[in-house]
């Protein structure tokens, strides 16, 4: 793998930048695996990288339908943060908000982290009561919280409506660890790293079903032809029931279509990331000046990348109410993801029934910040066989067993969570 | 996308709320297995990409529970009836048919 340096670029620019190579190979597809792990988004090329790097040697490769980086890995709003409650979920966000601190130096790429601080905005007592519960909770778990009152947040961000007529601004709960970061070159930075341990990214070969003999997995077919391994291992969030209905079997998850919005380029008007906790609104600025926002999900079973007006109009609508100067700014485009909305709101990463066959899914859409985390657990189970420890919770069962970790109690309603 | 409520005609989708699939149903409590059935019932789901049957509510309507089969991967909705007619006369009930 060619070591990106100072010294390269200064190398590179004297030599009329004719020595790049391409960042990973376009390896063939072999008949045979130790690994196979199936989706070429975030976690997938994650898992590879971490399998090669700390599980010893293997035969890995990673089967992508599309191109790398063309699915949700480069749909999301590129917020990283680890402000949990549970503690089923604090200390594993917290370890993929240290290896994103780690990050570009593990893996050599500029994945442009940015630690510029995640505000969620509080709006009546209650909330402020939850939010300290919230901050308290993380502190116990080691992680940075900091509760502002309503000058504190006034004097970060002056420009926000404070006297809303229906959601005046209290404070806030601010983790300054959280912010942003670059979600293609996560994707491409997992690829290279991966690729130059002698992972096999294969791109469009698309799975079309498993081989299960006596009740293990054989290996998958794809549209290239049988690829046999006794390892298995599912990273596709947003089509989870449909790679695993082709195994015959049911998850606690509906896929639904969250949508995001990207304004013309302005120059900075917000140097962090903000939520606005009653209406479902959050806002940051790329490094491009386009302003990055969201809100909630469509709110019904979708499939299809892209949502409807009404929520459209809906965030628009919140960011008014907490921006009221983004009138002035104009929408560039938006676009819609498909999340694996699982049945509490928490991941899954486990084995499962059939011998083999790992699964990882149900991410909703807090999937991108969990990454490095995500990638690194799933590399634990599927090499060991059991789960890692901070992962421990995240498991198929927990619904039956009655062990659903529901951050925001709403129970079996995936649309709510 | 727009719904065909039968008692109001074609709305906006955002006059109506969303309950999820149709086609699970409460299961007998006295089963022996009724343990591992309510768990289906309460979270397992098909999630199908193609043709779906769900409830919606017309909340800022008529106030109907309607059943929408609609083909998930584009939105397209191929029929809509009255949640009661499709509860009070099984023959209706395509559930089999997706």
């Amino acid at each position: 793998m060619q070591h990106y340096s100072l010294f390269s670029v200064l190398r590179e620019s004297l030599r009329g930048h004719t020595g790049w190579k391409p960042a990973w190979r376009e390896p063939q597809l072999q008949s045979q695996y130790d690994v196979v792990i199936i989706g070429g988004g975030g976690h997938g090329l994650a898992t590879a990288y971490y399998l090669a790097k700390r599980y010893g040697q293997m035969r890995i490769a990673v089967l992508e339908k599309g191109w790398i980086g063309g699915g949700n890995v480069g749909r999301n709003t590129t917020i990283v943060r680890s402000n949990y409650l549970l503690a089923q979920n604090i200390p594993f966000y917290e370890m993929s908000m240290q290896l994103w601190e780690g990050l570009e130096h593990e893996l050599n790429y500029n994945a442009m982290v940015s630690q510029r601080g995640v505000l969620n905005l509080c709006h009546s007592d209650a909330q402020r009561d939850a939010f300290a519960r919230r901050g308290n909770a993380m502190r116990i778990h080691g992680v940075d919280a900091e509760l502002l009152d309503r000058p504190a947040v006034k004097k970060m961000y002056p420009f926000l409506d404070f006297d809303n007529g229906r959601f005046p601004i209290y404070g806030g709960l601010l983790q300054r660890r959280g912010g942003t970061v670059r979600h293609d070159a996560v994707a491409w930075g997992y690829a290279r790293a991966a690729d130059g341990l002698g992972v096999d990214i294969v791109q469009n070969c698309e799975v079309k079903g498993f081989r299960i003999q006596n009740g293990a997995v054989t290996g998958v077919e794809t549209t290239r032809g049988f690829v046999a391994a006794s390892k298995v291992a599912v990273a596709v969030a947003g089509n989870s029931s449909r790679v695993m209905a082709m195994a015959g079997r049911q998850l606690p998850i509906e896929s639904h279509v969250l949508q995001a919005f990207v304004t013309e380029g302005l120059k900075p008007v917000i140097d962090g990331v903000v939520t606005f906790g009653a209406g479902h609104f959050y806002i940051s600025q790329s490094d491009k000046g386009g302003l990055v926002f969201g809100g909630d999900l469509d709110g019904y079973n979708s499939y299809a990348q892209r949502g409807n007006l009404p929520v459209v109009e809906d965030v628009c609508e919140g960011g008014m109410a907490l921006m009221p100067r983004l009138g002035r700014v104009r929408i560039l485009r938006s676009w819609g993801g498909i999340m694996d909305m699982s049945m509490d709101g928490s991941p899954i990463i486990d084995r499962t029934d059939i011998g083999g066959l790992y699964f990882n899914g149900g991410w909703c859409y807090g999937g991108f910040k969990a990454t490095p985390a995500s990638g690194l657990c799933f590399a634990h189970l599927i090499a060991r066989d059991e789960p890692h420890a901070l992962a421990r919770s995240y498991r198929l069962d927990r619904f039956a067993s009655g062990h659903a970790i529901d951050e925001k109690g709403m129970g079996p309603n995936p649309n709510l969570h | 996308m727009r719904i065909n409520c039968p008692c109001c005609g074609e709305r906006s989708v955002d006059e109506f709320a969303y309950h999820g699939d149709a086609t699970v149903r409460r299961p007998d409590a006295k089963a022996p297995d009724a343990m591992a059935q309510f768990t289906a019932y309460a979270f397992m789901r098909t999630n199908p990409h193609g043709s779906h049957r769900e409830l919606w509510y017309h909340a800022a309507g008529c106030h109907a529970w309607l059943v929408v089969t609609r083909i998930i991967a584009n939105h397209t909705i191929a029929d809509v009836e009255l949640a009661r007619d499709v509860a009070t006369h099984p023959v209706h009930d395509k559930r089999e048919v997706a």
